[in-house]
This record gives structure tokens, C-alpha cells and sequence, in this order.
């Protein structure tokens, strides 16, 4: 009985820490005004945000029924895939200008993803 | 533990709100976005947002049918941020 209360308790705690963490992130990804700084909200929504409404998930089936621990694989894939997403999208920052260009990497010209291949130097839309 | 229930409960209608409110301000954010980074960002947390809901969902159905939902969506999700943003980098998915 007492493990049941706490349960409840943790359950509604958790439900309000994740969808307060995925409102937060969401108003940065709006209000921030830079494109990299964008970047920094929304690893909020996808790391506590969704952590915490899995264990409320999974604290729910533990406490009310027999009980569950698929939604560790959820959490593990999107731990595991959120910084490859997000490192995919910084570059796509970087490639089209949406951000003061870093400094150039040392023992190298320009960064990979801005490096215009000689034969395509004179086309148009390169120069 | 009626007490408890009742506050879950409203937990519960909390974090749909929240959740389906950060989903419109996601929203706002592709819509508005001014370059193709911050719209695939939206897209990306778009999905993120909307798997918070269908786990709300299958909390409070009581099923266990949504897990199979919620990671199928995980996995769909990633691969289609990484794909758009390899199309914009490259102009090509698979080389």
C-alpha cells in the first residue's frame, strides 16, 4: 500500500517534470535567436523530457500492472541518436552559411563541408 | 490513495497540455525558420514531441501496444533528420 502511494506520487512527478522539460525546450528552440544556439533547447525535450515520461511509463506499469522494462530500449536509442542528429544538423549549419563560419581547422585551408571541388569553382551559384 | 489518483490524474492532463503546446511552438519554428537548419531542427524535435504524446497515450489507455508505436517512430524519426540533412549537405542521399 505505502509502495503503491509513492509510486502514484512518483509517477505524477515525473509526468510533470517531462512535459515541463518538453515545453521548455520547445520556447527555446523559438526564442533563441541564433541557428547554433537553436541547437541547445530541443537536446532538452529529447534527453530529461522523454527520459522522464518513459520512467513515468514505465513506474506506471511497475505500479499498476506486472510490470516493464521495454522503455529502456526506446531511451537508449534516442540517447544514443540525438547527438549524431544533432551534429548531422550543425553542419547543415555550417554548409549554408547560417552561422558565423568557425575558424578554419589547423594544417588545412577551409572546412570539408564548405570546400568547392576546382572543376565546380566557376559555376554561378559558387562563386 | 485516492488522494494520489486525483493528482496523477491531473499530472496526466498537465503533460498533454504541455506536450501538445511545445508541439505548436515547434510548430511556429518550422513554419517561420529562417534557414533549412532550423527547420530540419523543428522536424526533428517535432518527432521527439510526438513521441512524448503517443507514450501519454499508452500510459493512460493502459495498453502496451504503444511501444512497438513509439519505437518504430524513434527509429523512422532519426533516420529521416539524418536523410534531409545529407540531402542538403551533399544533394544526394546515398551516394
Amino acid at each position: 500500500m505505502t509502495g503503491e502511494l509513492i509510486g502514484t506520487y512518483a509517477i505524477a512527478a515525473c509526468l510533470l517534470i517531462g512535459g515541463a522539460f518538453a515545453l521548455i525546450g520547445s520556447i527555446g528552440l523559438l526564442r533563441f535567436d541564433d541557428s547554433m544556439t537553436r541547437l541547445h533547447a530541443p537536446t532538452k525535450v529529447g534527453t530529461i523530457g522523454i527520459g522522464a515520461l518513459l520512467l513515468a511509463s514505465m513506474l506506471h506499469s511497475w505500479v499498476f500492472a506486472e510490470g516493464s522494462l521495454h522503455e529502456l530500449l526506446i531511451m537508449a536509442f534516442l540517447f544514443v541518436t540525438a547527438p549524431i542528429s544533432a551534429n548531422f544538423i550543425a553542419k547543415v549549419n555550417i554548409h549554408r552559411r547560417a552561422c558565423d563560419t568557425p575558424p578554419t581547422p589547423p594544417r588545412d585551408d577551409t572546412w570539408s563541408t564548405l570546400n568547392v571541388p576546382e572543376s565546380d569553382r566557376d559555376l554561378p551559384e559558387n562563386s | 490513495m485516492s488522494d494520489a489518483i486525483t493528482l496523477m490524474d491531473w499530472a496526466f492532463l498537465a503533460a498533454f497540455v504541455m506536450v501538445a503546446l511545445a508541439q505548436v511552438l515547434c510548430m511556429i519554428r518550422l513554419v517561420i525558420g529562417p534557414s533549412v537548419g532550423d527547420r530540419i531542427l523543428a522536424l526533428d524535435t517535432m518527432v521527439v514531441n510526438a513521441l512524448g504524446l503517443i507514450v501519454l497515450l499508452g500510459i493512460a489507455q493502459g495498453t502496451r501496444i504503444y511501444f512497438e508505436v513509439t519505437l518504430i517512430i524513434a527509429m523512422l524519426g532519426f533516420v529521416s533528420t539524418v536523410a534531409l540533412a545529407r540531402f542538403v549537405l551533399r544533394g544526394d542521399i546515398i551516394e
